[in-house]
C-alpha cells in the first residue's frame, strides 16, 4: 500500500495503463501544456508526448465525437471534461452515438470510451457549473456509471474502466482531489457493480455515493455516540450503472431501515431508484419507509447560505434516521 | 515569428517556427498594427474623454476589490477580470442605447458597470448578499441587469451566442431598432455554437433580420491555451466570412480606435438589420479566473510587455499630451476610488439572501387559464 491523493490515483492508474497498452491516449482542454485545471494530468504529456496527450479547443461535442471514433477503431481514449457541467454540449454524442452503437450495429462495433471529469457542486459555482449527474447518465442503458470516493477505489476502478469495452462515465468526487488515502501497488481492479459497505452497523442503513459517503460516514459516528446510541451501516454504491441491488437488500435484511442520500436533484433521481429496488426486494423486512435526501429542487445558488441550504446536510440525515426509527430529534 | 494577425498578414511566416508558446504569441506591438489607429480621424472633445478615462479607472479598481475580495474569502465561486481589456466594452458601449440589448459571457463585471448597473450591487452580487444585481444566485458569472440593457452573463463557453442572434431577430420582428452587442472569446469561436448561431445571423441577416454586432474579444487565450494551439486558421475574424458576415479589426487597446470602429458598425447594423463582426486584438493581465498557473502558458515578460500598452495607460497619456493637468487625474482616480470603495463597504455591510429567496424564481408564474 502506498498513501496518494485522490488525484494522484486518476493519474497513476490512467498512466499505468498508457504504459502497458499503446491505444490509450488522454485528450481534453488544457490537459497538456497546462498540466490540467485540477492537475490530474500534470506531467503526463512530458511524459507520453503530444500524440497521446492531446490538448484540444474548446468543443466538447467535437473532441468526444472524435474520441468516440478513436474508440471505434480500437483505440481507447480517456477523455477529460474539465467538469462535467460542460459535458451537455457533448450529450448528443455520448448518448446518441457512444451509449448505442453497440446496439445499432448489431454487436459489430465497440466503443472503448472512458469520460472522466470533476461532479458535483458545493463551491459556490452556481447554476451552470455544479450538476450531479448520476441519475442523468444512469438512465441510458449501453453506459457504464461509476462514481468513487476513496482514492483505492479511484484507482481501481479507472483501471477497469480503461479495460471496458464499453464507455463508462466516470463522475469524480471534484471536492475530494486534494484527499488522501491508501491505495495498493500495481494493478487491483475494483470491479464495476459492487457496492462496498464502508461501516458497517445493525440499526439503519445509510446508502450513498460519492462525496457523500464521507458525509454518511461521520452522521455514523454522531448516531454512535447519541444518548441512546444508534449503529449505522453505510453503504458506498460506487457503481450506478451497472448497479448492485444484492448489497442493499442484504444489509437492509439486517437493520430493516434505509436512508439514501444525494446531492442530486429527488425526481427520477438514484435515491428514487433505490427506494423502489427496496420496496420491490425487501419490503417484508423494512420497519419504515425508505427516506430520501437530496437537493434542494431549484438550480444552484451562488450564496453561500444558500448553496448550503440546497445540499443535504449532516442535520437533514441525522432527522431522516430518526425518522425511520420512529424517534424524537 | 507567427502571430494572431501577423500569420494571416503575412501567411509565408505561419508554418516555420515551433517555438515555445510565448514566442509564437501575438505581440502588444502588433495588435495596435490591426488598426489604422482611430486616434486620427476621432475628433473627442477633452470632457468625454475624461468621462471615459472614469469609466475604465472604475472597472480596473473594481476589479482589483473584487480579486481583494476572492483571496480574503469574501467571494466564492469563479471570478473572471476585466483588467487589460476595458477599452473594448468602454468604446463600444459608448454607442449603447435604449433599445439595445447586451449578452455576455462570464467576464461581465465592466459591461454591468457601463451600462449603468450600480457599482454596489455589482459588487454585492459578487459578494453573494441579498443586495446584489441578481438577489445572490448568479455571482460573479451571471450578472443580469434587463432594465439596463444587460441580459446575462453567461458561464457555458459558447452557450450565449445563439442568444444573442434570436434576440436579434426579436428586435427587428418587434419593430424596434435597437441591435444586440454580442461580446465572446477567442477560445469560444471554436465551439459549434459559434458556428451554428453565426449561420443563423449571416441567413436571417439577407433579410434585414438580424441586427447582431458580433463582438469578438481576442485576448489570445482561452484560460491555457493560446490562438495559435487551437486553431490551425489563426485569423480569427475571417471565421465570419464563411457566414457572409463583413467584420473588420481593431487594436482592442486604444479605445480611440475602439471608439472610431464602434461608432461605424453600430449604426451599420442598426441601419441595416444585418450583423457585423469586430475582432478586438486585446489582452488579460489578469489570470484567467481569480489565479491560474501563469507561467505555464505565457511569461512574464509577455504581461509587462502589453502592461506598456495598456488601455487607461494610453488614454493617460493622449490627455497628458491635450494639456490636462497630473492633478486632475489624480482627481479623477481619487473620485474612481471613492465610488469603488463605496461598492466595497455596500457589499460587505448588506445581508445575506433570506433563506426563502432559494425557492423563488424557479419557474415564471404560470398565466391564469380560467
Ligand atoms: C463549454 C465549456 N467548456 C469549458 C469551460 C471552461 N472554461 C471557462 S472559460 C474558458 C476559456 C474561454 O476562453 P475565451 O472564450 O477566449 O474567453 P476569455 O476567458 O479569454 O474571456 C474555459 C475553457 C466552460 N465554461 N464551458
Ligand atoms: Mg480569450
Amino acid at each position: 500500500m502506498t498513501v496518494m491523493t485522490y488525484r494522484e490515483a486518476l493519474r497513476s492508474a490512467m498512466t499505468e495503463e498508457m504504459e502497458r497498452d499503446e491505444s490509450v491516449v488522454v485528450m481534453g482542454e488544457d490537459i497538456g501544456v497546462y498540466g490540467g485545471t485540477h492537475l490530474v494530468t500534470d506531467g503526463m504529456l512530458e511524459r507520453f508526448g503530444p500524440k497521446r496527450v492531446i490538448d484540444t479547443p474548446i468543443a466538447e461535442g467535437g473532441f468526444t465525437g472524435a474520441a468516440i471514433g478513436m474508440a471505434m477503431m480500437g483505440m481507447r481514449p480517456i477523455v477529460e471534461m474539465m467538469t462535467w457541467n460542460f459535458s451537455f454540449q457533448a450529450v448528443d454524442q455520448i448518448i446518441q452515438n457512444a451509449a448505442k452503437l453497440r446496439y445499432f450495429s448489431g454487436g459489430q462495433v465497440s466503443v472503448p470510451l472512458v469520460i472522466r471529469g470533476p461532479n458535483g457542486g458545493g463551491v459556490q459555482l452556481s447554476a451552470q457549473h455544479t450538476h450531479s449527474l448520476e441519475g442523468f447518465y444512469g438512465h441510458f442503458p449501453g453506459l457504464k456509471v461509476v462514481s468513487p470516493v476513496t482514492p483505492h477505489d479511484v484507482k481501481g476502478m479507472m483501471l477497469t474502466a480503461i479495460r471496458d469495452p464499453n464507455p463508462v462515465i466516470f463522475l469524480e468526487a471534484g471536492a475530494l482531489y486534494g484527499t488522501k488515502g491508501e491505495v495498493p501497488e500495481g494493478e487491483e481492479l475494483v470491479p464495476f457493480g459492487e457496492a462496498r459497505i464502508a461501516r458497517e452497523g445493525t440499526d439503519v442503513t445509510l446508502i450513498g455515493y460519492g462525496r457523500q459517503v464521507n458525509m454518511l460516514l461521520r452522521v455514523a459516528d454522531k448516531l454512535e455516540r447519541e444518548a441512546e446510541s444508534i449503529s449505522a451501516e453505510v453503504v458506498d454504491l460506487r457503481s450506478i450503472r451497472p448497479f448492485d441491488e444484492r448489497t442493499i437488500v442484504e444489509s437492509v435484511r439486517k437493520t430493516n431501515r434505509a436512508v439514501v442520500v444525494q446531492e442530486q436533484w429527488r425526481w427520477y433521481s438514484v435515491a428514487s431508484e433505490v427506494a423502489a429496488i427496496l420496496q420491490e426486494q425487501a419490503f417484508d423486512d423494512l420497519d419504515a419507509p425508505v427516506e430520501r435526501v437530496s437537493g434542494a429542487e431549484v438550480p444552484a445558488p451562488y450564496a453561500r447560505n444558500l448553496e448550503i441550504e440546497a445540499f443535504p446536510s449532516e442535520q437533514q440525515i441525522v432527522d431522516a434516521v430518526h425518522r425511520v426509527l420512529y424517534r424524537k430529534g | 515569428m507567427s502571430t494572431t494577425k501577423g500569420q494571416s498578414r503575412s501567411r509565408k511566416a505561419s508554418s516555420q517556427d515551433d517555438g515555445p508558446v510565448a514566442e509564437r504569441s501575438r505581440t502588444a506591438r502588433e495588435a495596435a498594427a490591426a488598426s489604422n489607429n482611430g486616434a486620427e480621424t476621432m475628433p473627442l472633445d477633452t470632457e468625454k474623454i475624461l468621462e471615459l478615462y472614469k469609466k475604465m479607472n472604475v472597472i480596473r479598481l473594481f476589479e482589483d476589490a473584487a480579486q481583494r475580495g476572492f483571496r480574503t474569502g469574501k467571494v466564492g465561486g469563479y471570478l473572471h477580470l476585466y483588467s487589460g481589456q476595458e477599452a473594448v466594452a468602454t468604446g463600444l458601449l459608448e454607442y449603447f442605447q435604449d433599445t439595445d440589448k447586451v449578452i455576455t459571457a462570464y467576464r461581465d463585471h465592466a459591461h454591468a458597470l457601463l451600462l449603468g448597473s450600480h457599482p454596489t450591487e455589482v459588487m454585492a452580487e459578487i459578494y453573494g448578499k441579498g443586495t446584489g444585481l441578481v438577489k445572490g444566485k448568479g455571482g460573479s458569472m451571471h450578472l443580469f441587469d434587463v432594465e439596463n440593457g444587460l441580459w446575462g452573463g453567461y458561464g457555458i463557453v459558447g452557450g450565449h451566442i445563439p442568444l444573442g442572434v434570436g434576440m436579434a431577430y426579436a428586435l427587428r420582428y418587434q419593430g424596434t431598432d435597437g441591435i444586440v452587442q454580442l461580446y465572446f472569446g477567442d477560445g469560444a469561436i471554436h465551439n459549434g455554437a459559434f458556428h451554428e448561431a453565426a449561420n443563423l445571423a449571416g441567413l436571417w441577416g439577407r433579410d434585414g433580420m438580424n441586427p447582431t454586432l458580433f463582438i469578438l474579444e481576442n485576448n489570445n487565450y482561452g484560460m491555457g491555451t493560446s490562438v495559435e494551439r487551437a486553431t490551425a486558421m489563426t485569423d480569427l475574424s475571417a471565421k465570419f466570412d464563411s457566414y457572409g458576415i463583413e467584420h473588420e479589426d481593431v487594436d482592442g487597446m486604444d479605445l480611440f480606435a475602439v471608439l472610431d470602429v464602434a461608432k461605424r458598425a453600430v449604426q451599420r447594423v442598426r441601419e441595416t438589420g444585418k450583423p457585423y463582426a469586430i475582432e478586438a486584438m486585446t489582452y488579460r493581465i489578469a489570470p484567467h479566473g481569480a489565479a491560474d498557473f501563469l507561467e505555464r502558458y505565457r511569461t512574464k515578460e509577455e504581461i509587462a510587455e502589453w502592461r506598456k500598452r495598456d488601455p487607461i495607460g494610453l488614454v493617460e497619456a493622449r490627455l497628458l499630451e491635450s494639456g490636462v493637468s497630473d492633478e486632475t487625474l489624480d482627481g479623477i482616480k481619487a473620485d474612481a476610488k471613492a465610488i469603488v470603495d463605496e461598492a466595497v463597504r455596500f457589499a460587505e455591510e448588506s445581508p445575506d439572501p433570506p433563506l426563502d429567496e432559494l425557492y423563488t424564481d424557479v419557474y415564471a408564474d404560470t398565466v391564469d387559464t380560467e
